[in-house]
């Protein structure tokens, strides 16, 4: 269990001040003049020792990803992004960040920028996230009224600007390349890939992305050094992370964790255990609705980081735990992701606009039992044609649920057929 | 170059090439619906899947540039099911009405679906249904066909500048639309119908009319504008039922603009099919015999020169060269090409070409546009030099004339051709952008040589292009924008006044005793005194034919074989896709016939010596398809004086772009665009 000492994320809980001045109490905006002035190779090697990778759900290393940006300026300038258009269903991190701890993520961009030579960010924040905006947009202007962003900023010598782009609520612009495209003020479709954005990115000009809560440790694994946050987690999976934990458990909560936790002690520890009880556990989905559902025999053991959930064929994602209990009419849950997936599909791409909505269909069906035992593996196939043939991973997010349900639970759908069927009286009259 | 193994195949492609254009370099096919090697990538059909070594899901080999050592394999079985995939997923939605769909026989999706597709349905579930968007009388649109891979979203918006295509929604519910439901402005709107890969978007007046295996195809050339857009003729039963664009990447690559595709419905109607003869101020129908015999009795006992004959903008050169041969042995020095007025030096091609030759906008860095509207009156090149505005940073367009839209931005200079003088005094800042540019480029348009001091004007760009060093070895940046597929040809062949003679606006009004009009329509029938015997040579009840005392019913571009020689110089042979109507004949038998009865008899007995005659007498003709780009070093100016520019203000060359020849007027289809796009109000009032 994470100690005290060792919390990155102070004020998870907005029980104290977020403006500037607790922020400093709480050590944000210490030396960060010191850190600029290591350099811009020295902040990369640092960030690739601590082995941190993106919290926003893929797991890129963030110190290789950094270093794909030009070293030498063709003429074009660089640009640092920042993903706050968190829109995973069960997922609520950045949220708090933003809230509760905006200087975290500003510091982290001034850092972030000096480590790729970017000297403009831009905050692509969700847009319904009304409070969030108005507290971070409160953040920046404090931080530029104190000299720390902007021209010379912490008096370092580097310029530095941010600004903060608001969304219109799709779903689909948390993709990296479709917030680029929003953000130039186009419709937010995913671009092709490569180029990849560190080569063209925002404005044709090269680009990183990263999320909210990879930004926001960089100060501190700056400031403690590597070795400090290596040393947590496992290889690999170093660092701490914040995990969201809702559904049915006695106390939902969002709180920071050593990665590799196990997911039990995650869930017993901070979030007062299932409801019910352990043993009344049926499935948990462990990053966010993207990622494939786990049933409770492997729940039992797993641990939460990037390695071992993809070991159980499922994923950290964004670390968003959904718990379900045995109340739960799981096929429902599922079909609900489907509607989901169907609503933020972009229509750009063909698995995706079309395979999303049969895929919804079917699922709908299976809800009631209306449909043949053949469908499951119609429908699994169907699955299977989408993921990996898409542009961007929207396909996959909605494949792998489904998948998750049909490769633990497939006695369960067949059991839901098999019993819409003895009901059916219009077949038994016809016969 | 990059070294890239596909299929086995071991071959070499420069660094900047896509997988898929690889492939193709080496012989492998790829499937594929939005790519389209003029329109940027977009990627998003999923149709060209490859499967390619150390990556771990399949490619759009499309959007994937090549690498060295990169081993793909393009048809392996893996790639097949994905490919079994995405047909599925674009069939679930695709309403499968092929029996009735305009697209069948020559349609992407059903060839590829021949190769990938199931023969049954495992979709069960409700389909999805678009409503028709309305794109104006030329494009028919049946939405639930679309496979959204937004190849006329990017045509319009890249090629042809007019963005008014777009996509809302999104996911399933996505549709294409204009979304104000207003006819495409685009004067190129056609050639979305040619990109659609499904039956989404079709041709509105070819709706329900033939299957592309019934009908037989001609290759030939497109003389509606002076760009010599290389054509398909198809045509069933006599009767012309559509025109496609050909490849040629030296014309038109492979657009066609509206008024070349879809005027043909002209060609039917208002047909003169018989001769006709005046008889007490009223036209009666004759036989070719009576026609021309009142032609022998009106010429008998005129000298040679109370004779003259105009061109029209249609007409073949075989026929242009024939008349002028009769014109010639009746001692007549009045021919004239130029109905129009336009002041035309033909003493050198290099005043009256386009110099720098179509393609060869390709390389230009900076223009000047003087009296023009390239969009109008010749919009495939206006599309290529759009296309170099995209591809340079810095173009520079400057425009002398009526305020425009030409779909990318240039620089007005003021209505006022005085401006000309000012560019070579350097009083105006386009000037420096003229001296920095490495191939600049002037267009010379129709409404500036149409003035009374076009002579002028043409001598002042002339200057104008020296100045700035236009003329040289290497570059000529001096263009005449033409509009009549004739008038290259006519002032190649000479058909302008000869020494002595008299032009065509002196014959209009009472120079001459006996004019023959070869199918010259856009004159001032008015001007002409009544005791001008007018002889009408042409295909089409129009302007001429209404004031001519004897018609000579001939044929239009598709119904002969004939020579056109385009804006810059390059002769091309048109080809007869069908038989002229009831007794009408091809242009130059007539005027050999007519020969005869006069006993001038013409020394050609058929189209082959006709031609070979034309050859001996204009060599340019003799080199057919080719073009060779000039090497000017004579800088000699036309005549005309370059300082008597009068002050008065350039117009707009045309406002109508649908109606400008006699095929065109008796179109319906052009008549529905005029009436739903140029003024779109006054269609929803009725």
């Amino acid at each position: 269990m994470l100690s005290d000492k060792d919390r990155i994320f102070t004020n998870l809980y907005g029980l104290h001040d977020w403006r500037l001045r607790g922020a400093r109490a709480r050590g944000d905006w210490d030396g960060t003049a010191a850190i600029i002035a290591r350099g811009r190779d020295a902040i990369v090697e640092e960030v690739k020792a601590s082995g941190l990778r993106g919290r926003g759900g893929a797991g890129f290393p963030t110190g290789l990803k950094w270093s794909f940006m030009p070293k030498q300026s063709d003429g074009r300038p660089s640009y640092l992004v920042i993903n706050a258009d968190e829109g995973e269903p069960g997922t609520c991190k950045d949220r708090d960040i933003l809230r509760y701890d905006p200087h975290k993520l500003i510091e982290g961009c001034l850092l972030a920028g000096a480590g790729m030579g970017a000297n403009a960010a831009y905050i692509y924040v969700r847009g319904e996230f009304h409070q969030e905006y108005r507290n971070l947009q409160a953040a920046i202007d404090e931080a530029y009224q104190a000299g720390l962003i902007g021209t010379n900023a912490c008096r370092s010598g580097f310029d530095f600007d941010i600004h903060v782009h608001r969304g219109a609520g799709a779903y689909i612009c948390g993709e990296e390349s479709a917030l680029l495209e929003s953000i130039e003020g186009k419709k937010g479709m995913p671009r092709m890939k490569p180029p990849f954005p560190a080569a063209i990115g925002l404005y044709g000009c090269p680009t990183t992305v990263n999320n909210v809560e990879t930004i926001a440790v960089v100060p501190t694994i700056l400031r403690r050094g590597a070795a400090w946050f290596s040393a947590l987690g496992r290889p690999k999976n170093t660092g701490t992370k914040i995990f969201c934990i809702s559904g049915h458990v006695n106390r939902p909560c969002n709180v920071e964790e050593e990665m590799g936790i196990p997911l039990r002690d995650l869930i017993e520890k901070h979030a007062g255990g299932v409801r019910g009880g352990w043993d009344n556990l049926l499935a948990i989905i462990p990053g966010g609705s993207s990622v494939p559902v786990l049933p409770k025999s492997i729940c039992d053991s797993v641990l939460m980081d990037y390695d071992s959930l993809r070991d159980a064929r499922s994923g950290l994602g964004t670390a968003a735990v959904i718990v379900m209990d045995r109340s739960t009419d799981l096929i429902r849950a599922i079909a609900r992701l489907s509607a989901f997936y169907k609503h933020e599909s972009c229509g750009q791409c063909t698995p995706c606009r079309e395979g999303t909505g049969w895929m919804m269909r079917v699922m709908n069906r299976l809800v009631e039992g209306r449909a043949e035992i053949a469908e499951i593996d119609l429908l699994e196939q169907v699955t299977r044609q989408v993921e990996g043939h898409t542009i961007c991973a929207l396909g996959d997010a909605a494949a792998w649920p489904i998948q998750g349900l049909l490769r633990h639970f497939r006695p369960m759908v067949e059991v839901r057929i098999a019993n819409y069927h003895s009901r059916d009286t219009r077949r038994v009259a016809a016969e | 170059m990059a070294k890239v193994t596909i299929d086995g195949i071991e071959i070499e492609v420069p660094n900047g090439f896509t997988v898929l254009q690889a492939a193709e370099a080496a012989g492998r096919e790829i499937p594929r619906f939005c790519y389209h090697d003029r329109l940027s990538i977009a990627g998003n059909c999923r149709m060209c899947l490859v499967e390619i070594e150390k990556m771990p899901k399949p490619v759009a080999s499309c959007g994937q540039p090549v690498a060295d050592g990169m081993v793909i394999s393009t048809d392996s079985e893996k790639i097949r099911e994905a490919r079994r995939g995405v047909m599925e997923f674009l069939l679930i939605n695709h309403p499968l009405d092929c029996p009735i769909c305009d697209q069948g026989g020559e349609c992407d999706l059903q060839d590829e679906a021949l190769g990938y597709g199931r023969s049954y349905s495992r979709y069960h579930e409700p389909k999805r249904a678009v409503s028709e968007k309305y794109l104006g009388p030329l494009v028919k649109t049946v939405m639930t066909r679309c496979i959204h891979c937004t190849r006329c979203v990017r045509f319009l918006a890249e090629i042809a500048g007019v963005p008014e295509l777009g996509a809302v929604s999104r996911g399933e519910s996505m549709e294409i639309t204009n979304y104000i439901e207003r006819g495409l402005s685009s004067e190129l709107s056609g050639n979305i119908i040619d990109l659609c890969p499904v039956g989404a978007l079709t041709s509105k007046p070819y709706a329900f009319t033939a299957r592309a295996w019934e009908l037989n195809k001609v290759d030939s050339i497109d003389v509606l504008d002076a760009i010599g857009t290389n054509i398909r003729v198809d045509s069933r039963g006599g009767e012309v039922l559509r025109i496609l664009p050909r490849l040629n990447d030296g014309v038109n690559e492979e657009w066609l603009a509206d008024k070349g595709r879809f005027a043909i419905d002209g060609n039917k109607r208002r047909r003169l099919d018989r001769p006709w003869v005046r008889e007490a101020g009223k036209l009666r129908p004759a036989t070719w015999q009576e026609a021309f015999a009142a032609i022998a009795r009106r010429l008998e006992g005129l000298t040679g020169d109370r004779i003259g004959a105009i061109a029209g903008d249609l007409c073949d050169a075989e026929s242009m060269f024939a008349l002028k041969t009769l014109m010639q042995s009746l001692g007549s020095r009045n021919l004239d090409c130029r109905q129009d007025g336009a002041f035309l030096d033909p003493s050198r091609r290099a005043f009256y070409l386009f110099n720098t030759t179509i393609a060869g906008l390709d390389e230009a860095d900076a223009l000047l546009i003087i009296g023009a509207n390239p969009r109008r009156e010749a919009p495939v090149l206006n599309a290529r030099i759009r296309r170099r505005w995209m591809e340079l940073s810095q173009f520079e367009v400057g425009l002398i004339g009526a305020d425009v839209d030409l779909t990318y931005p240039a620089e007005r200079l003021g209505s006022d051709p005085s401006v000309i003088a000012a560019l070579r005094t350097g009083s105006v800042d386009f000037a420096r952008k003229l001296e920095a540019a490495k191939k600049p480029a002037v267009i010379l348009g129709y409404s500036a040589l149409m003035r009374p001091d076009g002579a002028a004007l043409l001598a002042a760009a002339w200057r104008l292009a020296l100045h700035f060093n236009m003329i040289r070895a290497d570059w000529n940046g001096f263009n005449v924008l033409h509009r009549a597929a004739a008038r290259v040809g006519g002032l190649d062949l000479g058909f302008v006044p000869q020494e002595g003679g008299q032009s065509a606006s002196q014959m209009l009004v009472g120079g001459v005793d006996a004019l023959w009009l070869l199918g010259a329509d856009e004159i001032d029938a008015a001007k002409i005194p009544a005791n001008t015997y007018v002889i009408y040579q042409g295909h089409h009840g129009d302007r001429g034919a209404a004031r001519a005392d004897v018609i000579l019913p001939g044929s239009t571009y598709l119904e002969k074989p004939g020579l056109y020689v385009n804006l810059e110089g390059r002769v091309q042979e048109a080809a007869r896709a069908i038989f002229p109507p009831g007794e009408a004949r091809e242009d130059w038998a007539i005027i050999r016939a007519f020969s005869d009865v006069v006993g001038k008899t013409l020394p050609f007995n058929d189209m082959k010596e006709a031609r070979e005659s034309l050859v001996n007498a204009c060599p340019v003709f003799g080199e057919i398809g080719t073009l060779r780009r000039l090497a000017t070093l004579d800088t000699t100016p036309p005549a005309g004086d370059p300082d008597a520019v009068s002050s008065e203000p350039l117009v707009e060359p045309f406002e109508n772009y649908y109606q400008t020849d006699p095929i065109s007027r008796a179109s319906p289809t052009m008549a529905r665009c005029v009436d739903e796009i140029l003024s779109p109000g006054r269609a929803a009032a009725e």
